[in-house]
């Protein structure tokens, strides 16, 4: 039971490289916490301050009410799961759970108990005499999460834990984790490159770039309110449309244009785009946002285009096609015949129409 | 997959690789050959129409009963290996930690530091025994063993510590950073983890180790000058060659016994050896 507590946290390198910057972070008791970003964001490396395998250059990182800016990794009461597992080649499945109670003192049928319960949960009950060597891909993901366990720490700390493993096995251990979080109830932090892994495992997560902190929120918020274009076109697959446009104001209401495309700001926008006004802006509209006009929908939020190319994925279509210079794409039902080069009319739903500042990326 | 001619597998891979097994083990079959010869066929020229140069007819140990007999052969071979395992135990150690240090620590000039280590085992021991040989002197070592337990050291420190900085660059940082999180201290993980999972480097390590110090000839030839103290190789070359005889059977013989140990530890741990210096670690 512990809550983690990050406070313009930085990192400098000795080469120069800033890798983390003023970051602030509340992670509370129980909570799973994800960072996401793309590599050399800082995630990694944050994660390792508050493991105590990087020195922290300025800043704090408290856990529970305790600065722990100056305790060795062994005193944090953390556990680890690297993204190679870092087993112990030399000891046996059995021993590289042990290994930490050992080094802790516990006695040892305290140890053989904890170990059984953890290989248990874990279903690895019958490799427990294996060497890792022996062991595939998702076992020894297992043994590493189980000798996180066996230890009750305060906080689980997960270096992109899944990226060793297959797709398949992936998503397979994905919910494994998030039910071994339910049942556990410890406080994990989780670095991730993989958005849709910080989406489906995160209580909360935390995109990061470049070392700064862009945003912090529930998995839905940050896709449905991004804070900026680059937390709008990293979250979510297919990404989200950016169409540069130029707000201009017409007849008493405000319209985004660019090269072929003309749409009427939606009422609930006008008011803080009006700011913008003669100005250059930078529209976002999600795949799923848009969708094959009919007869219903208003003129002013409908546009005309060509198919580029069609991928059926099974469960949906992606539609490739321009509009006002850049690419974009539509996600449709799969009942919808369309063919490359056809000529289609897209109508937008205006409640999901996202505008950033062109300059700051900062959603407007 | 292609299903290549026969032949071709003959002419590009069995002919070269037999002449290379010839042309590698003919020497050792030379030594043994030499070593059970009567001497009266020894000295027998290759134009006499008996001549057996590459074989013999009348093996014998004769030379072996005269190697042990007549020299002190038995006590070079304890003396060569108690002065080999000694100084590559000394050399192993120091290596170990000195290696572990080079490879993980981070401090100024780790790396200019490991260059000038290596570049100490480049210093040829033909120089760098006129400055030992003063030391050896100013501290009363000459003609003991430690003269040399402490003199090969030298170059094997920086052999061995060379080899298993390599080594121990090739072990995931992550095993010990999560020894360290799971209530290990550096030196802790080092111990409990590094070493164990570095067996076959620091095997390997030593065997070249001893094989280096079994082998050695100038500081063994120049520290020790009792007959009962000398080495292997600088006692059969020093006893057996008197004046212009060279006495070729007993030299052989000699050379013959002095190679088995070292081949003996090559074939116990050819397999660490191999994967020590390709240093392989998997999870």
């Amino acid at each position: 039971m512990s809550t983690v507590t990050i406070r313009n946290l930085n990192k400098n390198y000795e080469n120069g490289f800033h890798a983390v910057k003023d970051v602030n972070l509340e992670i509370r008791d129980k909570e799973f916490m994800v960072l996401v970003g793309p590599s050399g964001c800082g995630k990694t490396t944050t994660l390792r301050m508050v493991a105590g395998l990087e020195e922290i250059t300025s800043g704090e990182i408290l856990i529970g009410a305790d600065v722990v800016n100056d305790l060795p990794p062994m005193d944090r009461n953390i556990a680890m799961v690297f993204q190679n597992y870092a087993l112990y080649p030399h000891k046996s499945v059995y021993q590289n759970m042990a290994f930490g109670l050992q080094m802790r003192k516990y006695p040892k049928d305290e140890i053989d108990k904890r170990v059984r319960e953890a290989a248990d949960i874990l279903g690895i009950q019958a490799l427990l005499e294996r060497k890792p060597r022996q062991l595939s891909g998702g076992q020894r993901q297992r043994v590493a999460v189980g000798r996180a366990i066996v230890r009750h720490p305060e906080v689980f700390l997960f270096d992109e834990p899944l990226s060793n493993l297959d797709a398949q096995l992936r998503v397979q251990m994905r919910v494994e984790l998030k039910r071994l979080h339910e049942r556990l109830e410890t406080t994990a932090i989780y670095v991730t490159h993989d958005q849709v892994e910080a989406m489906t495992l995160g209580d909360r997560v935390v995109v990061m770039k470049d070392g700064w902190v862009q945003q912090v929120g529930e998995p839905l918020e940050l896709y449905e309110k991004p804070a900026n274009r680059f937390v709008a076109g990293f979250i979510g697959s297919p990404s989200m449309n950016f169409v540069d446009v130029t707000i201009s104001d017409s007849g008493g209401a405000l319209w985004a244009g660019a090269e072929g495309l003309r749409l009427k700001v939606p009422p609930q926008k006008v008011e803080a785009v009006r700011a913008h006004s003669g100005k250059r802006a930078t529209l976002g509209m999600r795949p799923e946002a848009l969708h094959l006009a009919n007869g219903s929908d208003h003129a002013d939020f409908s546009f005309d285009t060509a198919v580029d190319v069609v991928e059926p994925l099974g469960n949906e279509i992606l539609i490739n096609f321009r509009a006002g210079g850049a690419a974009m794409v539509t996600r449709v039902d799969p009942a919808v015949r369309v063919k490359a080069h056809q000529n289609i009319r897209l109508a937008l739903d205006p409640a999901r129409v996202h505008f950033f500042d062109e300059k700051s990326g900062a959603a407007i | 997959m292609v299903i290549e001619r026969k032949w071709k597998k003959w002419l590009y891979f069995y002919i070269p690789m037999a002449v290379f097994i010839l042309f590698t083990l003919f020497p050792f079959y030379w030594m043994a050959v030499t070593a059970m010869r009567p001497d009266g066929e020894l000295y027998r020229t290759f134009r006499q129409a008996n001549a057996t140069p590459f074989w013999t007819l009348a093996p014998t140990l004769e030379h072996f009963k005269g190697l042990m007999q007549t020299t002190a052969f038995p006590q070079w071979l304890w003396n060569t290996m108690l002065i080999a395992l000694v100084s590559t135990i000394i050399s192993l150690v120091c290596g170990m930690f000195a290696g572990y240090a080079l490879a993980r620590l981070k401090f100024r000039g780790s790396e200019f530091l490991g260059t000038i280590i290596f570049i100490t085992y480049l210093v040829p021991q033909t120089l760098l025994f006129i400055p030992l040989a003063d030391i050896i002197r100013d501290m009363h070592l000459g003609n003991t063993p430690w003269a040399l337990m402490l003199t090969y050291p030298t170059f094997l420190i920086p052999f061995c510590t060379w080899l298993l900085m390599g080594y121990f660059k090739t072990i995931p940082k992550e095993l010990e950073e999560c020894a360290r999180i799971d209530g290990a201290t550096r030196f802790g993980a080092m111990i409990r983890i590094i070493f164990p999972v570095a067996i076959p480097g620091i095997l390997s390590a030593g065997i070249f180790a001893f094989t280096l110090s079994w082998n050695e000839f100038i500081y063994a030839l120049i520290f020790m000058s009792s007959a009962e103290l000398k080495t292997v190789p600088v006692g059969v070359v020093s006893e057996l060659i008197r004046g212009d005889i060279f006495f070729w059977g007993q030299l052989m013989a000699g050379a013959l016994l002095g190679s088995i140990p070292v081949a003996i530890v090559y074939s116990f741990f050819v397999e660490y050896y191999v994967t020590g210096l390709t240093g392989s670690v998997k999870g």
